[in-house]
């Protein structure tokens, strides 16, 4: 089995290429957790202007009617006017597509962005929505029982994980 | 589980599958209702004050007694939601006709109802409907006779939370009407399955029901002892409509020993909150500068009230 990347060398390649290649001014804003935890140390490197944006979007899934509420439904926070303004939306692992879609839907309930883009630390492939990540920190391919998962420990130190099942 | 007894509202694996009484709800699930609201409070603060999780559902709100607060914060709670709201006062049009409660439902439910919101003044209404409709359909007791009303009890136990930030260490007073309150009833069920290590009821004999201390809660007679160093108050509005004995003398002698005003809540801690579900009788239960002074929270609850319901109504349509 291929060994998995270091997260901390993905989430400096992403900060180095959201610095060069957007213009300041956007805001960031994370998926819970893993996404959020990945905003947040991006939030403290790269500095942008607008409060760090957390979403959790358990009440946007498109699974609700099979699988019911999530038992730990955390409160989005949006501190900041989306209307018009260019957001850089962050999450652990792009698999299936749908976690993006939740997401896009509930910021637009904020207000309308001016642009979007998408940063993930990891592209795992097995897309069902056409949907793309604009900053990817790597790209590795999985079969679908096998899930790939960002943990952090107690000093904030980001790992990845593979689970089976 | 226990063998032969099976909570109605429970499913067989023990989850919510209808909201009926706080009597017996386990703590997990409270808890859960809780926690699940909280993220919705913020939703109001938002552009769009809309989430799609009930998008295509139908609920009945179904009210055979009139009701204006608790229907308005079901209705806009299921409307946050997305789903589509029906409001039914039954009361004008089918029971006057003759229809029976449960031909009523039947009807409703070919209507292609996800959901009912049942207010009734007999005790068991609900109840009633839950063990009659389909299994893909929930039951959501509004207030039920003198029996329960488990979403007002839920708002209590999120505004008390909201406030005071742990139940653990709360002494809490309910008082007034709990002879006649399925409120007080609810309220007190929630706040001993929370692990509220004191509730105390005040009231006069006549407007207590008899073996209330066997609930778990400590009676008293008088406002001078009973709200002593109490955390939160909570008043019950007098009953007029169900009041028809004689219980009491008059309003006003009620309101002479019972009535809160600023002078009895002295005897609270000064940072006690109170609470009061509402419709108030303003000089009959609480005075105005009380009911609108700096320890009310009593906006505040219809506030959480509709977070809490949108909760409930999640965890049931997601069920």
């Amino acid at each position: 089995m291929e060994s998995l990347p270091d997260p901390e060398i993905l989430l400096e390649r992403l900060a180095e290429a959201l610095r060069s290649r957007l213009e300041p001014g956007f805001a960031l804003v994370g998926v819970h957790t893993g996404g959020a935890w990945l905003a947040e140390r991006l939030h403290r490197e790269l500095r942008p202007a607008a409060p760090l944006g957390i979403l959790d979007i358990s009440f946007y899934r498109d699974d609700f009617e099979q699988i019911g509420l999530h038992p730990q439904v955390k409160p989005s926070d949006i501190p900041f006017a989306v209307e018009d303004h260019p957001i850089v939306l962050v999450d652990d692992v792009l698999y299936t597509g749908r976690t993006v879609r939740a997401a896009m839907n509930e910021l637009f309930d904020y207000g309308r962005p001016s642009r979007i883009w998408l940063a993930v630390l990891v592209d795992r492939g097995g897309r069902e929505l056409p949907i793309a990540a604009d900053f990817v920190g790597a790209t590795i391919s999985l079969p679908p029982e096998q899930h790939v998962e960002l943990k952090r420990n107690g000093a904030g130190e980001l790992s990845l994980a593979l689970n089976n099942g | 589980m226990r063998a032969g007894h099976r909570d109605p509202q429970l499913d067989a694996n023990g989850e919510l599958n209808h909201l009926l009484t706080m009597e017996g709800l386990p703590a997990e699930i409270v808890f859960h209702i809780l926690d699940t609201a909280k993220p919705f409070v913020s939703v109001t603060e938002r552009e769009v004050k809309k989430l799609p999780l009930l998008r295509g559902k139908s609920i009945f709100n179904l009210f055979f007694e009139p009701s204006t607060r608790t229907r308005t914060t079901f209705e806009i709670a299921a409307k946050r939601l997305s789903a589509d709201v029906v409001n039914l006062n039954v009361g004008a049009s089918s029971q006057s006709k003759g229809e029976t409660l449960l031909d009523t439902v039947a009807n409703l439910s070919a209507m292609h109802a996800d959901m009912f919101v049942v207010r009734h003044a007999q005790s068991g209404a609900a109840h009633l409907i839950a063990g009659h409709v389909a299994p893909d359909i929930h039951v959501i007791n509004a207030g039920d006779g003198r029996h329960a009303h488990p979403t007002q009890a839920l708002l209590d136990l999120f505004t008390i939370r909201h406030y005071k930030g742990d139940f653990s260490r709360l002494r809490v007073a309910i008082v007034g009407d709990v002879l006649h309150s399925r409120v007080a009833r609810s309220q007190i069920h929630a706040l001993t399955t929370v692990g509220v290590p004191e509730v105390r009821v005040i009231a006069p004999q006549t407007l207590l029901p008899r073996y209330v201390e066997r609930l778990g809660v400590h009676v008293y007679h008088d406002m001078a002892s009973g709200l002593r160093d109490v955390d939160v108050v909570i008043m019950l509005r007098l009953q007029n409509e169900r009041m028809d004995g004689a219980l009491l003398p008059s309003a006003q002698e009620f309101y002479k020993y019972y009535g809160l005003t600023e002078e009895k809540l002295m005897v609270a801690r000064p940072d006690a909150i109170v609470m009061h579900p509402g419709p108030m009788n303003r000089g009959v239960e609480i005075d105005s500068g009380v009911a609108d002074g700096r320890q009310s929270v009593i906006l505040p609850q219809v506030t959480f009230g509709i977070a809490v319901r949108m909760a409930v109504m999640s965890i049931l349509a997601g069920h």
